[in-house]
């Protein structure tokens, strides 16, 4: 599609600053997602945030694909940018046994809260983060709640039946 | 010439009468009902004080937002897991004598929300007078709840109430949920005690049944 051209020329420009920043990447009803390592989202994001004016994260949220698979975790970054009106897409795939994640929260700081919301209810660390707390849950929750593995009905004391 | 002179024509100067009977009357003709509206339910606890249910008919239309200023507290709607210590902290903010209503099938029972999230019925922090069955319950249910109330008030005994000593009201938290401050004393208590039954028996459970 034409308005997604200008996207892929960003992924064309991030494979040519560094070829292992970009691994995959996909399009889908006018939308584009680049699978990024997770060891250069930051460097990925500091890019497109000072070089291509993407300058709003507009959402940073957590999903669990379910405990067989590997990689177990994604973590998806939706990109917006408000000088050129582009949205564009990271994911960040981690495995069950290293759920670990450099934080974004020292390039946009709405990060901060959307970084401790995915931490809380899927248990992803993100690294550097200024307060990694749970957000949502209660502070002394037992688990992480939005894992595919997690009981509706919660650990004891939590749970009642 | 209103009743009172009526009264005193046909009636002597000193009459003798139970303390109970007269204290329970006055209380129960004005129960001013603290709100602590969840969700949906509460959208019916406002109706039955409009123009078309009229409450006040009962008594129970001073709706205050202020717990030290409330006798009955209805709760209506689910109750989460988070909300759950600031529901029993406004509880022990009212003055005695109080009462509960719990109104509708998710502070009953928790409802359909039979998940980790939600407190699987209200009876759970606090001691409960009237369960209102419903979902949500109609206005008329909520009166009729208010009513039954009264007759339970009328049964009571002024000795059994008197006021929650604050260390009481300290170590009713509900294992599982941590107080609403940070960092308090209370908050390293409810972390120490770890095997402590779900449903703590308040003062209210032991006392007389009516």
């Amino acid at each position: 599609m034409a308005e997604t051209k200008i996207l892929h020329e960003y992924i064309e420009r991030l494979k040519e600053e560094n070829a292992a920043w970009v691994t995959d990447f996909k399009e889908a009803r006018g939308e584009v997602t680049a699978i990024v390592p997770r060891e250069s989202i930051h460097e990925v994001c500091q890019t497109l945030k000072t070089k291509y004016d993407f300058n709003l994260l507009a959402d940073l949220c957590g999903a669990d694909r379910g405990a067989e698979e590997d990689p177990r975790f994604e973590i998806n970054y939706h990109l917006f940018s408000t000088v050129h009106h582009n949205r564009l897409r990271l994911k960040v795939l981690l495995s069950e046994d290293e759920p670990n994640v450099e934080t974004v929260a020292t390039i946009w700081k709405t990060a901060d809260w959307h970084e401790r919301e995915t931490y809380d209810l899927f248990g992803v660390i993100f690294d550097g983060h200024p307060d990694l707390r749970r957000i949502l849950l209660p502070s002394d929750f037992d688990g992480h709640a939005l894992r595919k593995d997690y009981p509706l009905r919660g650990y004891e004391p939590y749970s009642l039946t | 010439m209103g009743l009172e002179n009526t009264l005193f024509e046909s009636l002597p100067d000193v009459i003798t009468v139970k303390l109970d009977a007269v204290v329970n009357w006055a209380r129960k003709s004005s129960l001013w009902p603290a709100t602590f509206g969840l969700a949906c339910c509460a959208i019916e606890m406002m109706n039955s004080v409009s123009a078309r249910n009229d409450l006040s008919r009962f008594g129970a239309e001073t709706f205050r937002a202020s717990p030290r200023q409330a006798d009955v507290m209805i709760v209506s709607g689910r109750v989460s897991r988070k909300m759950a210590p600031a529901l029993r902290r406004i509880y022990d903010q009212m003055p005695e004598p109080k009462w509960v209503i719990s109104m509708g099938a998710c502070a009953t029972s928790g409802g359909v929300f039979d998940n980790y999230a939600i407190v699987q019925g209200v009876d759970k922090i606090v001691p409960v007078d009237v369960y209102i069955p419903g979902c949500p319950p109609r206005p008329e249910m909520l009166i009729h709840a208010i009513m039954m109330l009264q007759e339970k008030v009328m049964k009571e005994s002024v000795r059994d109430r008197r006021d929650t000593y604050e260390t009481e009201s300290r170590q009713s938290i509900v294992p599982g949920t941590l107080p609403v401050t940070m960092g308090t004393e209370s908050e390293t208590a409810a972390k120490q005690v770890t095997n402590r039954p779900y449903t703590i028996a308040s003062r209210h459970e032991k006392r007389r049944s009516s």
